[in-house]
């Protein structure tokens, strides 16, 4: 166990403390220093990077909670329905796809479009959106499926033993009780597509640089320590996150 | 515990019965006292050194073997010879008629086969002692029964000593030799079953087994004014605070209520129960039940009524 | 009702099903000079040809069976060092589990190109681990480590760790605890009811943990690239190379239909072992 966890942290670890580090080299030691950080900050095209993968993460997210909680909601609630068996199968599949083949085929999709339709003229963060929505999509499908089936019919029945129509059930019972699951499933799609590189470079273009293709191109050149401190910003941005998610879960007495 | 004795450990939820059984069995250490196993103790050797063995309550199959393979884990943990290891499963199996479903996996047998299959399974070792928590309790009602007298006859024929857990009381009065009531954590009485139903020893007893009355009152000479009646029981009982124990079915509809072991009540709620009729009879501020045979006609609700017993029903409870 | 299915269906089908379709015609057709560089198939003659091309040509064939090889060496590792880590946490306090499993989850966050790069910090000549050794007088001159398959597993061990430690915790805690019980009832030492018990009944956990780390890590290109040595490619790379610096699109569609046809048994024994969980 801890010789597992130690392997685990100590890269990252070593990365975070040798931020700190005055050397140009990373990973060498040459006093303490912020230096790292200010010239993160002054770096405008990995700043410009940061934001559109940001953006695109979020509008992914979003898009992939909305399709993914439909695709979920209609695979755990509606019983049978004509193609059915294909419904299941195409939203489980972005799952299990190695990712040089979605990333392959998608790009082949949206050149095909391209030359049918002139859209998309150029492939860049639109592209990129709208592949990180699909896979996004299928995590989310998967976890709000296990959590309506865990949930059983009972609730919606009551609902409508209550006088409560369809629409109305849905939203005032099965809604509420899909949420958490809906906001696990926007959380893993927004991290999965910061963290992409190899779907966002086949489906990106010139004007789509999202950071981990910036990231990649860098670090294929050489490390910098730049790098580190990036490391250790976002380090802290997921442990206030994570902390914030702690206090919004807390047990809270009844 | 005599050698060969069936004691059952009978409790409602949280009197420790589970808890006490975990500790002979060693899954749980005692923070003081010993486990004592005709005269050794316990205490030191982990569960697997231990001559004991246990029948768990959702009866623990292990999936992934056959039936054949489940009884025989035992033994092959033992060391015993193949040609031995056979002999001794085909035996236990064809003593509790499941010679048939050897080669199964648990998840295809019934309920009342797998409740079969982890009894040989427990009993194959030829432990000194076998636990058995709730072991009736996973099963239908209808097999219930019949499944438990099964239980006893073979535990007289294996000679083993039986320690049953279970919050069911006519079972535990029906298979066990004697019964131990715990009332959170401490042994409240025991005793062999019909002492233990016709002489509780406290009003938890009392209460527990058959749903006595418990009448509260304050003796003086032997007499007790008790709710709205006198009672005098059989045996002498010391002046002060008192209580008795009265069963439901020890008391008579009469036509004029005696001075002493009589009271006046009037009818609060009556229930059909099949065998018997159910009178819930309000007298002195406290209520009694009552259970009158089927074949006589019951009193209306709201009606008066006189009410007797016999001295000798009377138990005067010590705690 | 019908709009909670048609809306994702459709999405579904533009971008799952139809990329996957048009991926299939694309390897069926036969490279040309143009834009695109393709003439499209007029019968199954050309994917015929294409993966003649692909068995022929020991390039093509060699990195499919090494990014088979890395991914199973990956997948084993990660279950022997994944093992006893999910036994822990499973094995911990009901109120402890969290903590370990976040502690599992949380390098992870870190994002993967910058744990890639934290190894390259630690594994190059110049790096972390060369400089300790001596500093220590260990050794006398570095010690060439990056580049090599060694570091290549290990930047994929510990990328996919946590895919495998994830479902050997779900199999471990949705196992019966009173089974290793009965088994020390039954006169088994912890040892041997562990290996006689509650190995056996994990090991459909093992392989799903297994199967998660082995179908990603077949087609990745990322860690291969930073930490493995160069002249030995993956078939990620080869088809990327085939894709974007030869043009060949037939070829590269062709490679990553032969992937996902290696893949497809994972894949359904995969989906079968989720389903039966």
């Amino acid at each position: 166990m801890y010789l597992g966890l130690a392997f685990l942290w100590a890269p990252v670890l070593l990365l975070a403390g040798y931020a700190f580090s005055a050397d140009r080299i990373p990973f060498q030691w040459g006093g303490f220093s912020t230096r790292w950080f200010a010239a993160l900050a002054a770096n405008d095209r990995l700043m410009e990077a940061a934001l559109l993968s940001l953006r695109v993460a979020a509008g992914a997210a979003t898009l992939a909670v909305i399709l993914g909680g439909l695709a979920g909601f209609a695979l755990a609630r509606t019983g049978a329905f004509r193609g059915r068996a294909v419904f299941g199968a195409l939203a489980g599949a972005p799952l299990v796809l190695p990712e040089v083949v979605t990333g392959l085929s998608l790009l082949l999709l949206f050149v095909a479009l391209a030359g049918l339709t002139g859209w998309p003229a150029e492939r860049g963060a639109t592209t990129v959106l709208l592949a990180h929505a699909t896979i996004g999509l299928a995590y989310v499908a998967v976890v709000v499926q296990a959590r309506l089936a865990g949930q059983g019919r009972e609730m919606e029945e009551a609902a409508a033993s209550l006088g409560a129509r369809p629409l109305v059930a849905f939203c005032t019972v099965t809604l509420p009780l899909m949420a958490p699951a809906l906001a696990a499933g926007w959380l893993m799609a927004f991290t999965l597509s910061l963290d992409d590189v190899v779907v966002a470079s086949f489906v990106s273009g010139p004007a789509g640089t999202t950071l981990p293709i910036y990231l990649f191109s860098r670090i294929k050149v050489g490390l910098t320590p730049e790098i580190n401190a990036l490391g250790v910003v976002i380090l802290g941005v997921a442990g206030v996150a994570l902390g914030l998610a702690a206090w919004l879960l807390r047990p809270r007495r009844a | 515990m005599a050698p060969g004795e069936f004691l059952a450990l009978l409790g409602g939820s949280g009197s420790g019965k589970s808890t006490l059984l975990r500790l002979i069995a060693g899954f749980e250490a005692p923070d003081q006292g010993r486990i004592l196993l005709d005269g050794a103790d316990l205490s030191p050797l982990p569960p697997h050194r231990r001559p004991v063995g246990m029948m768990f309550q959702g009866y623990a199959l292990f999936p992934h073997l056959s039936v054949f393979d489940n009884v025989a884990y035992g033994l092959r943990r033992d060391g015993v010879a193949r040609a031995e290891i056979a002999r001794r499963v085909d035996e236990a199996l064809a003593m509790v008629g499941l010679e048939e479903t050897a080669r199964r996996k648990p998840h295809q047998l019934s309920g009342g086969q797998r409740q079969r299959v982890a009894l040989v399974r427990a009993l194959v070792r030829r432990p000194r002692l076998l636990l058995l928590d709730e072991p009736l309790a996973a099963l239908d009602a209808g097999l219930r029964e019949r499944t438990g007298l099964e239980l006893r006859a073979i535990q007289r024929a294996t000679g083993a000593g039986f320690v049953m857990v279970t919050h069911d009381q006519a079972e535990a009065l029906a298979l066990a030799d004697r019964v131990a009531v715990l009332e959170q954590g401490r042994l409240a009485q025991l005793a062999t079953p019909m002492a233990l139903y016709e002489r509780p020893a406290s009003r938890f007893v009392a209460r527990f087994l058959g749903a006595a009355n418990v009448l509260e009152g304050r003796a003086s000479g032997s007499v007790i004014a008790g709710p709205g009646c006198a009672l005098r029981p059989a045996e002498a009982v010391p002046d002060g605070d008192a209580a008795v124990a009265l069963r439901p079915e020890r008391i008579r509809l009469v036509a004029a209520a005696p001075a002493e072991n009589g009271v006046a009540a009037t009818v609060t709620d009556i229930a059909y129960r099949g065998d018997t009729w159910l009178v819930l009879a309000e007298a002195g501020g406290t209520t009694l039940r009552v259970t009158l045979p089927a074949g006589a006609a019951p009193p209306a609700q709201g009606a008066q009524v006189a009410l007797a017993w016999d001295a000798a029903s009377l138990v005067v409870l010590r705690g | 009702m019908r709009g909670a299915v048609a809306l994702p269906f459709l999405w579904l089908l533009a971008l799952v099903a139809a990329p996957l379709l048009i991926l299939a015609v694309i390897a069926a057709s036969t490279a040309a000079d143009g834009i695109p560089p393709f003439a499209l198939p007029t019968g199954w003659q050309g994917l015929a040809d294409n993966l003649a091309v692909l068995a022929d040509d020991p390039l093509y064939a060699a990195a499919l069976l090494r990014a088979l090889v890395v991914a199973g060496v990956t997948g084993a590792l990660c279950l022997l060092l994944g093992y006893p880590m999910a036994l822990a946490i499973a094995r911990a306090a009901p109120a402890r589990r969290p903590v370990l499993l976040l502690l599992v989850l949380l390098p992870f966050w870190i994002g993967f190109l910058l744990r890639i790069s934290a190894w390259i910090g630690l594994l190059r000549d110049e790096g972390w681990i060369n400089g300790v050794l001596l500093a220590l007088g260990l050794i006398a001159a570095p010690l060439p480590m990056l580049y090599s398959d060694g570091a290549l597993l290990v930047g994929m061990v510990h990328s996919y760790l946590p895919f495998a430690v994830l479902p050997l915790f779900a199999a471990l805690t949705r196992l019966d605890p009173t089974l290793e019980e009965a088994a020390g009832a039954l006169g088994a030492r912890p040892a041997v009811a562990f290996w006689t018990v509650t190995l056996p009944l994990s090991l459909p956990g093992a392989l799903a943990g297994f199967l998660l780390v082995f179908i990603p890590a077949a087609g990745e290109f990322v860690i291969p690239e930073l930490l493995g040595p160069p002249e030995a490619q993956l078939v990620g790379r080869v088809l990327w190379t085939e894709f974007f610096q030869n043009r060949d699109w037939p070829l590269a569609a062709a490679l990553a239909l032969a992937l996902l046809v290696l893949l497809v048994p994972s894949i359904l024994l995969f989906q079968r072992l989720e389903a039966r969980a």
